[in-house]
């Protein structure tokens, strides 16, 4: 062998430590995301009961007219969800970006909303609010003689999606418009540029790619979500069609499959053509430095507007946790704008009945995002300070999981390991370690963003540095890594933790008995039933209070870190 | 800032950063690349025990490469790094002993002073009390014994560069190899703190290896200097060898202000002239050779200027410039289409010459360098 060869050698090898780490993740990650995805794919694609190869399945889809409609349904709802969810969105993240405005802060809390409550929770309220027989309808009904069908069938889903999930498209906007240089809109201006033709044919042009991002995050969400349709009771939606199929007619139907299949597909699609729009169009212009946007003090007709609008969005916003919290207190609420009355006693059954759900949840997404911040840690480590075979294929198999629905993995999970039991006869799909896998794959990618974040933060000297003075690389992890990563990684568990605490989709294809079931499975039954929704609200207050705390704590823990370490260069 | 090292007690010297018996570092035939990029071409070098050498060349030229590669944090395609007469380019960093002080310093934020200088000690598993005498022996070494609960954080830019210095020599390096160590720090602490840093090297007999793309500075306290360019070494020597008997144009160049005469060989009954222009041409000595590409050479001190008369090579010229300097006056003058530079002793109540007038460059046979690239 040449010198030249070995020196090559000697810069792929890894040492036994880092080959058994890479070896240990694929297999998690091939048992629990690979394999029961593509399983699903190739069920869709087989014969029924035998193992050949067909397209019938997807012909039989596309010949039976409730899916053909549920599929447009889906579309339908996730389109018209992105476009109100923009309409929401765009209003506030300009205001806070480019003017001087008070409630900038407010707003930019908003972004948590999401995340700490599941849609579906807020939509009981709403339905209560805005139904036919809610509060806004009563009252105009009763001043102005008519009623507007907010909540109506398909109205109703896009409604409560788009208010939920508007703050991605905020965000990422907001994001987008903060880190624009000033100069570029000083150069506009200053050839002749003003106004809303400045705004139309230069910033937004710039925060395109942010909008693409939370605009394409929305549709998936929503495209992949199940409880919210059903819980308004709209079946004739596409993840619904899944999950009913599966739990009425059984496993072995191949129709689930075809939903499924179809369901990535989208997902997939989705979040390729949010990027491909952008592709070949030179945006990263962007730069950092030139302190983002000038703020401009509003105008008093302006403010009016401003202040207006934002107070509309906001009202709008909250309406869902308003109206829980009412119905977390009421006795009796139906058929008048306000409860008849109040009491405590849904608390009361609540702590009784269900802290075992309570505790389930801390359980399971403690785990899960343990599970999370351990393989993220890892694999950013790998990808990022090894040059060892397979990296950049494990983290593209982490990412993956973003284009898988719950729905799908569940479905998958059952599939693939109905058939292994235990040695008792106890399938292996139906325990609950299963949902923590479920819920650790699906927020992976999560806290993996987070610890990449974190690691790119960190110098490579500080780790050769410790390698030079006599620590291994192990040594150097644990010593000098890990500390400075710290924040990254409570992040990510903090994220993991509190969006598994909240996640229904795969849980309901999962849990198999009340007391093995988490907060988020809980809710949906009590909110099932009429007589449940007092009881089911006050699960879901404390769920918001649950999630809202750790996520506040964690920050709070985040940043007394690191003030503790210094400005950081 | 204006801690001096302390004299060393016989305490430190026997369990504090002890005097090691210095190695030293022999490169053969070293290659290295980064994917198609030859960075390091056919390096060969010897660095004897306790000399303080400095690397030094233009930017990118690859000196960090050949530190880094020596510290074990890149990859020879070919060659042998030896020290100590140790084959070491096979083992993993934490096994080699040869202390680096980082360019960015690279101490951790969340470790204290006395924590970051602990840390290779600990590394190293020594009793704890070793340890803690070891740190206050180094960080005393560097005169900075009364920041040691301090964050890195919290200190100067001088003050981080002197921790990293007390962190790297705790651990008693085989070798110290330094990567800019000043670059960080401002124009005045420079010439302060590398000063000190000779003083401790002197004081440790560590050979040591100082990288630099700042020539005043490795002139001022290196043994010896590489001049690095282009991946490969240009010449190795004392300072003063480099800057009085430079092997080529690059290196006449990168060391100090060099006037360079392009020209082309013309024999002239039978006696071998350097035609700079048509009328100005100079004799060219026995035994140098002239190949194309070869440049007549000189340094702006050792030229002057006359009205007539005298010994020597004359340049007939134009006066085009003047610059004072203070204690010499830099004439530009034309020589024919170029302008080269004379420096000229400053006295006072001597006459100075006007922009226009018609000079002589008088160049000593002695201080002429016939160079090619
Ligand atoms: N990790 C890398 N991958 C690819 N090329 C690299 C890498 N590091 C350095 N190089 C290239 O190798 C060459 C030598 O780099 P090196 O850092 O050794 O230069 P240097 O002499 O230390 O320069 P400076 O004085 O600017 O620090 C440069 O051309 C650089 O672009
Ligand atoms: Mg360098």
């Amino acid at each position: 062998m040449t010198n030249l060869a070995i020196g090559r050698l000697r810069r792929f090898s890894a040492t036994p430590g880092q080959m058994a780490v890479v070896l240990l993740i694929a297999a998690f990650l091939l048992a629990f995301l690979l394999v029961p995805a593509a399983t699903v794919i190739y069920v869709a694609f087989t014969e029924k009961g035998t193992s050949n190869l067909t397209l019938v399945n997807f012909l039989d889809f596309f010949r039976n007219d409730l899916f053909v409609r549920s599929f447009w349904n889906s579309v339908y709802v996730s389109s018209l969800s992105v476009v109100w969810a923009t309409l929401f969105a765009l209003p506030l993240a300009v205001i806070t970006t480019r003017f001087q405005f008070r409630g900038a802060m407010l707003i930019q809390t908003l972004g948590f909303l999401p995340l700490i409550m599941p849609p579906f929770v807020g939509a009981v309220a709403m339905q209560l609010l805005f139904g036919r027989n809610g509060s806004v309808n009563l009252l105009l009904d009763q001043h102005l003689g008519f009623k507007l069908p907010f909540m109506d069938g398909l109205n109703g889903v896009v409604f409560v999606q788009s208010l939920h999930y508007f703050p991605f498209i905020l965000i990422n906007v907001s994001n987008s418009l903060r880190q624009i240089d000033s100069a570029m809109e000083e150069a506009a201006q200053n050839l002749g540029s003003s106004g809303f033709r400045l705004f139309r044919r230069i910033i937004f042009p710039l925060a395109m790619p942010g909008y693409l991002a939370g605009a394409s995050l929305v549709f998936v969400k929503v495209f992949d979500d199940l409880a919210t349709p059903l819980l308004l009771n709209v079946k004739d939606m596409l993840a619904p069609q899944a999950y009913l199929r599966v739990t009425s007619i059984g496993l072995a139907d191949p129709m689930g499959y075809v939903i499924s299949t179809i369901l990535i597909a989208v997902s997939i699609f989705a979040m390729w053509a949010s990027v491909a729009v952008m592709r070949g169009r030179e945006y990263s212009t962007v730069q950092r430095g030139g302190g983002g946007l000038a703020r401009r003090k509003m105008k008093r007709g302006e403010a009016i507007l401003a202040y207006g609008a934002v107070t509309l969005v906001l009202l709008l916003v909250l309406s869902p946790h308003i109206g829980l919290l009412l119905l977390s207190f009421a006795t009796i609420w139906s058929f008048s704008p306000l409860p008849d009355g109040y009491t405590m006693a849904n608390y009361g059954r609540v702590i009784g009945e269900s802290s075992i759900y309570i505790k389930n949840t801390l359980i399971y997404a403690s785990l899960a995002g343990l599970i999370d911040v351990v393989l993220g840690g890892a694999i950013a480590y790998l990808v990022l300070r090894t040059k060892i075979i397979g990296r950049a294929w494990l983290d593209w198999a982490a990412m993956s999981a973003l284009a898988i629905p719950g729905v799908v993995l569940g479905i998958g999970y059952l599939r693939t390991y109905y058939g292994v039991t235990l040695p008792d006869g106890t399938p292996l799909a139906t325990l609950s370690i299963m949902l923590v896998l479920a819920l650790s794959v699906r927020r992976l990618p999560y806290a993996l963003r987070a610890c990449y974040a974190a690691m790119q933060q960190i110098s490579v000297s500080l780790e050769e540095a410790a390698e030079n003075l006599g620590a291994n690389k192990r040594r150097t992890v644990r010593r000098i890594v890990l500390p400075l990563m710290m924040g990254g990684i409570l992040a990510g568990f903090v994220t993991s933790f509190s969006t598994a605490a909240v996640e229904l989709s795969a849980t309901l294809m999962l849990i198999q008995s009340n007391s093995e079931a988490p907060i988020a499975y809980g809710l949906y039954m009590f909110m099932q039933s009429p007589a449940g929704r007092g009881p089911g609200a006050a699960l879901g207050v404390i769920a918001v209070i649950l999630v809202a705390v750790c996520t506040f704590a964690s920050h709070y823990v985040i940043e007394r870190s690191q003030k503790a370490m210094g400005a950081r260069k | 800032m204006t801690v001096k090292f302390k004299e060393p007690k016989m305490a430190q010297t026997r369990d504090g950063a002890a005097v090691a018996g210095a190695r030293k570092i022999e490169i053969t035939n070293v290659n290295v690349h980064y994917g198609e990029l030859h960075v390091l071409k056919d390096i060969n070098l010897e660095i004897q025990p306790g000399e303080f050498f400095a690397f030094l060349g233009p930017s990118g030229c690859g000196k960090t490469t050949l530190l880094r590669l020596i510290a074990g944090f890149n990859n020879a395609s070919s060659g042998d790094v030896r020290v100590g007469g140790q084959d070491i380019l096979a083992m993993p960093p934490w096994k080699r002993d040869v202390g680096m002080v980082f360019q960015s310093y690279a101490l951790w934020p969340h470790l204290s002073v006395a924590r970051n200088v602990a840390f290779g000690l600990e590394e190293r598993k020594l009793p704890r009390d070793e340890v803690a005498r070891r740190v206050k022996a180094a960080l005393e070494l560097v005169g900075m014994g009364h920041l040691a609960d301090r964050r890195p954080s919290q200190l100067s830019g001088g003050q981080q560069q002197r921790v990293a210095v007390a962190r790297t020599i705790a651990i008693e390096p085989k070798v110290l190899l330094l990567d800019e160590p000043l670059s960080n720090l401002d124009a005045k602490m420079r010439v302060q703190v590398r000063r000190e840093l000779r003083d401790l090297q002197q004081r440790l007999n560590l050979t040591t290896i100082f990288v630099t793309h700042d020539q005043e500075e490795a002139n001022a306290i290196c043994d010896r200097i590489a001049v690095f360019g282009d991946g490969r070494i240009q010449q190795v020597g004392r300072p003063m060898d480099l800057y009085e008997r430079p092997a080529s144009l690059f290196v006449a160049n990168f060391l100090g202000t060099a006037n360079i005469l392009d020209g082309e060989l013309v024999t002239v009954d039978g006696k071998r002239l350097f035609k700079v222009t048509d009328t100005i041409s100079v004799p060219v000595p026995d035994g140098v050779t002239i190949s194309p590409g070869t440049r007549l050479v000189f340094r702006p001190q050792h030229a002057s200027l006359e009205d007539a008369g005298g010994q020597g090579v004359r340049l007939p010229g134009r006066v085009s410039n003047i610059e004072f300097l203070g204690a010499s006056v830099r004439y530009g003058v034309m020589v024919g289409t170029s302008e080269v530079l004379i420096d000229v002793p400053f006295q006072s109540g001597a006459s100075v010459r006007t922009v226009g007038a018609d000079v002589n460059v008088l160049l000593p046979s002695d201080c002429m360098l016939w160079l090619a690239e």
